[in-house]
Order: C-alpha cells, then structure tokens, then sequence
C-alpha cells in the first residue's frame, strides 16, 4: 500500500512538473527557444502573486487570476522588444540573451525582495486532504495535477482546433511561408510568449502555495521544466505531462527507498528514458 | 494602366546581382508567363513581388500603390498570393489546413472557398484530413495552387508549378488555369518549361542573367527568337 501511496503522490507531484514545463514547451515548439529565464519568470510571477495577495487583499486564486493579464503582457513584451530580435538561423544570441534575463531577475527579485524565502498564503488548503480508501492525497497537490491536465487540454485545443493555433503551428514549420499567408512572425511569437506566461502564472501559484521560493529558485525548477520536455518528446504538450509525471514519480519513489536520493532518482530517470529513446516519448514527426 | 507593374527591378543576394533593371506588367485579367533557364532570375522576382525580398519602393507598383519594400504579409493582405517554388506546404497540418491558411489574414469574399477549390481539384477533399506532405507531387502542387486562391487574390503568383511532375500531371495541374482565369485574378506563371505556360499566356517575358531579353504575345515570337532569349544567342 505505501508504494501506491508514494506513487501517487509522484503523480501528482509530476503535475506541479509539467505545469512548470508546458510554458517552456510550448515557446519551443512554436520558436524553437529554449528559454533560460523560464524558471526565474515563474518565480516573478510568484513574487507577483504574492504582492497582490497583500496589496489587494485577494486569495491565492484571486490574486493569481489578477496576475494572468499581467504576465501576458510581460511576456508578450519581452517577446517584442527583446527576443524577436534575437531569433534567427543562429541558436545562441537568444540562448545568451535568456541567460542574461535571468541573472537581471534574480538580481532584480533580491533587490526588490530579499533572498529571505516566502509563501503565498494558501490558508486552510495547506493542509487541506482527501482521504481515498487508506491513502489521503492532498488538496493542493489534486489541484496542481487536475490544473496541470487542464492546461495541457487547453493548449491541446488552442494549438488543433484554433486558426491561431493553426497560425502557431505553420510558423513553426516555416516562418517565410507563412508570411506570404499573411502572417506576421514577430506578432504571432509574441502572442505565443504572452500565453506561455498565462501557464507560468498557473505553475507559480502552485509552486508558491506548496513550497517555500526565494529569488534564486528559478534555476532549479528549469530543470525538472527542461527534464519533462525533453522526456516527453520536444514540441508534444501530452508528452511534456508525461515527461512531468515520470520526473515525478521517481523522485518519490527514490525518496522512498532513500530520502537523499529524491532529486538524483529523477534525473536517472531522465536519462534513462534518454537511453531507450532519444528522441523522447512523443517525438514530432517533422524538425 | 497596369495592376502590376515592375519598374527598374534591381534585387542582389549580398555582391551578387541576381536582377538587373526588370519593367515587367500585368495588366487586370490577365495571364503571363515568365519563362527563362534555372538561375535567370524568376524566383527572385516572384520573391521580390511578393514582399520575402524587399527593394526599393518604387520598384513594384500596385493597384496605384508602392509595394516594393512592403513586408510580405501587408502585401497579401492587399491582393497578391503566391504558390512558391516547392510548394512549401506546412507539413504539420492537413489538406484542409493548408487550404485554410490562405485566408488566415485576407478573409476576401468571392468565387473562391473551400468548397470552390474541392470543386475544382475533387481529390483534394479526398484527401483533405491527410498531412499536406503525404500527398503526391501533383496533389501538393494543387493544394498549393488552392491554398493561394482562397484569398481571392487579385494577383496569383505560381512559381514553377510544373517543377518535378510528370508530363500527365503537369497538364492536370494546367487544367486548373482557364477556371482560375474566369474567375476573375490576374495570373503570372513561372516556368522554365515553355511548352504548358506558352499555352495559357496572354503574354510572355523570356528572362536570361537577371534581364528581360525577349517579350511579346507568344503567336508573334518565333522560336528561334525564344530560344536565343533562353539560352543567349550564341548558344
Ligand atoms: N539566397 C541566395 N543567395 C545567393 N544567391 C542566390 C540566392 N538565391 C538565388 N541566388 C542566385 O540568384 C540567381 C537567380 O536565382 P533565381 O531567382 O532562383 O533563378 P530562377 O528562379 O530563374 O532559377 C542565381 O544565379 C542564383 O544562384
Ligand atoms: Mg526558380
């Protein structure tokens, strides 16, 4: 019974992991940028949660509903001024260029912040559980994982049964052609950073309802985010929630067996699926 | 007066100059054909008309406006589609899908929809939940070819549709061309082979090194004026 009881709680724990990574899968499936800010802007998004939460006496969810808008327009902003610039045929100006953002952020968070670590106050629901049979699972963690498959069931239908993601998915193959249907690539990129931000927002109230972060979190959680893309297949939404829940599971499995092994059980996990299939489990059928 | 017009068209790749000095027009309604040996220089006007290559303003004029340095989805916003070289079709999306980014942007009303286009190229709807790419060349030619007219365009450009399709498809493609003409759009084909093009033109440019050598109505050039603006006349 403890094993399915640990595995569970991977599942769910491996929800919170995807939702950190469908923001990052998304802006490179349509772009192919790998963005190295992508853990440090859900920790801004965190700390932005956070504000509002105080400043506008709001709950969690209210405050995080507040922050959506916002953190569209960020990210439709840094999209436009900064990183529609640097895409092109050469991967490593926009590789620099995220890198730079996120030492400005952690720098910029501390200052504003402290390093001192934080919560959102998720009252009551902290420690809010159900119990199913002789295993209890946790509020919390059920609604990481049910927003998790929401998301991902969102992005699925934007991306196959919306002309903008009609839109996403011919820039993706082919920018030029695309423009000659009328398509504007620097538009269609910032629209495309702007939603990835939406999920950031939604991976940050999560992350910051169930754990403690300070402004040098961001790195950490980019991995596990860049594990779960990778695992899933680059590009595949399904895959990445796969990707999230396998990182997930062998964490809580390997902390089982030895609580120090927690974070080396994912990453063995990671390279093992890599072993078996390098291209990850749901590869695209076209790069 | 011209809808599409060309003036002085000079275009370089970096020190290369691929076009020098090309005045080219089309008038309302009507079909040319732009015919010339690989590396005259067709792409890069087709490209230079329709905005992947910008030049100098003044070089292209259309409908009385400017175009030569508008970016390419302004300019088929305005009227002008393309079917490129190769087809180009996205490969992750469907028939229908592709069919359906023609009007991603210019949502024109007018004899053209997915419907008109299934008309006119039956197999298309078919085969219209298939991905664009496992169609055979000739039916990636016509969804290319209904992908540009489901703008309604004023101008269709098509680039070398016959380009790597056998004879029999070539002329099945070809049978497109009267309905597509009585529709209503103004229509430039690039070729390098004569023969299918010559048929369907009003008129014809021959282009040599980046240079008009030879155009006319193709029942006045003789052959041996075509085949010197083809290949030069020491060839
Ligand atoms: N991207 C490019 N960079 C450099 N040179 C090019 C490029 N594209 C075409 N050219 C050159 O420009 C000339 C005209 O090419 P193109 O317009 O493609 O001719 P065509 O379509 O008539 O075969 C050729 O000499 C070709 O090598
Ligand atoms: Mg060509």
């Amino acid at each position: 019974m403890i094993w399915v009881d640990t595995v569970l709680q991977g599942v769910l724990l491996g929800g919170l992991y995807a939702l950190f990574a469908l923001g990052l899968s998304l802006v490179f499936g349509i772009m192919r940028l790998v963005n190295l800010a992508h853990g440090d802007l859900i920790v801004l998004a965190a700390y932005l949660i956070l504000v509002l939460t105080t400043l506008l006496d709001l709950g969690p969810f209210m405050a995080a509903l507040v922050a959506l808008p916002v953190m569209f327009a960020v990210g439709w902003t840094l999209q436009r001024l900064v990183l529609n610039r640097v895409l092109g045929t050469d991967i490593l100006p926009p590789l620099l260029v995220t890198f730079g953002l996120s030492v400005v952020l952690q720098n910029a968070l501390q200052e504003g912040f402290s390093a001192d670590s934080r919560r959102i106050p998720a009252g009551w629901l902290e420690t809010a559980s159900v119990p199913i049979g002789p295993i209890s699972l946790g509020v919390m963690p059920l609604l990481t994982f049910a927003s998790a498959i929401l998301v991902t069931l969102a992005l699925q239908w934007l991306f196959y049964r919306t002309a903008l993601g009609r839109a996403f998915r011919a820039t993706s193959d082919d920018p030029a052609t695309a423009s000659l249907m009328g398509v504007k690539p620097d538009a269609i990129f910032a629209k495309a950073t702007g939603i990835a931000m939406i999920v950031v927002t939604i991976a940050a109230l999560y992350l910051g309802t169930r754990a403690n972060f300070d402004p040098t979190t961001g790195p950490a959680r980019l991995i596990y985010a860049f594990e779960a893309v990778i695992i899933g297949g680059l590009g595949s939404l399904w895959g990445t929630l796969a990707g999230g829940i396998i990182i997930g599971v062998a964490q809580t499995v390997g902390a089982q067996i030895n609580p120090e092994w927690q974070i080396l059980a994912g990453h063995i996990a990671f390279l093992a699926v890599l072993l078996i299939r390098p291209r990850g489990l749901f590869p695209r059928a076209f790069d | 007066m011209a809808l599409l017009q060309t003036r002085g068209l000079t275009a370089r790749y970096g020190d290369f100059q691929a076009l020098f000095g090309v005045d080219m027009e089309l008038a309302e309604g009507e079909t040319v054909a732009v015919i010339g040996a690989n590396g005259a220089g067709k792409t890069t006007l087709m490209r230079s008309i329709s905005g992947l290559l910008r030049q100098a303003p003044e070089m292209v004029h259309y409908d009385g406006r400017q175009i030569g340095a508008m970016a390419a989805d302004d300019i088929m916003e305005a009227g002008i589609a393309m079917v490129p070289e190769g087809r180009k079709l996205f490969p992750s999306l469907s028939v229908e899908e592709n069919l359906l980014m023609g009007c991603h942007r210019r949502k024109v009303k007018g004899p053209w929809s997915l419907d008109s286009v299934y008309a006119l190229f039956p197999i298309l709807k078919e085969r219209r939940h298939a991905p664009g790419t496992a169609l055979s060349g000739g039916q990636q030619q016509m969804v290319s070819i209904g992908r540009a007219l489901m703008s309604n365009p004023r101008v269709l450009l098509c680039d070398e549709i016959s380009l790597g399709l056998a004879p029999v498809v070539i002329r099945d493609v070809y049978a497109a061309f009267p309905q597509i003409r009585a529709s209503g759009a103004s229509v430039i084909v690039v070729e390098q082979d004569i023969g299918q093009a010559m048929k369907i033109a009003d008129r014809v440019y021959c282009m040599m090194e980046g240079r008009v050598t030879l155009s006319g109505r193709p029942g006045d050039l003789s052959r041996e004026a075509i085949h010197d603006a083809y290949f030069g006349a020491n060839a």
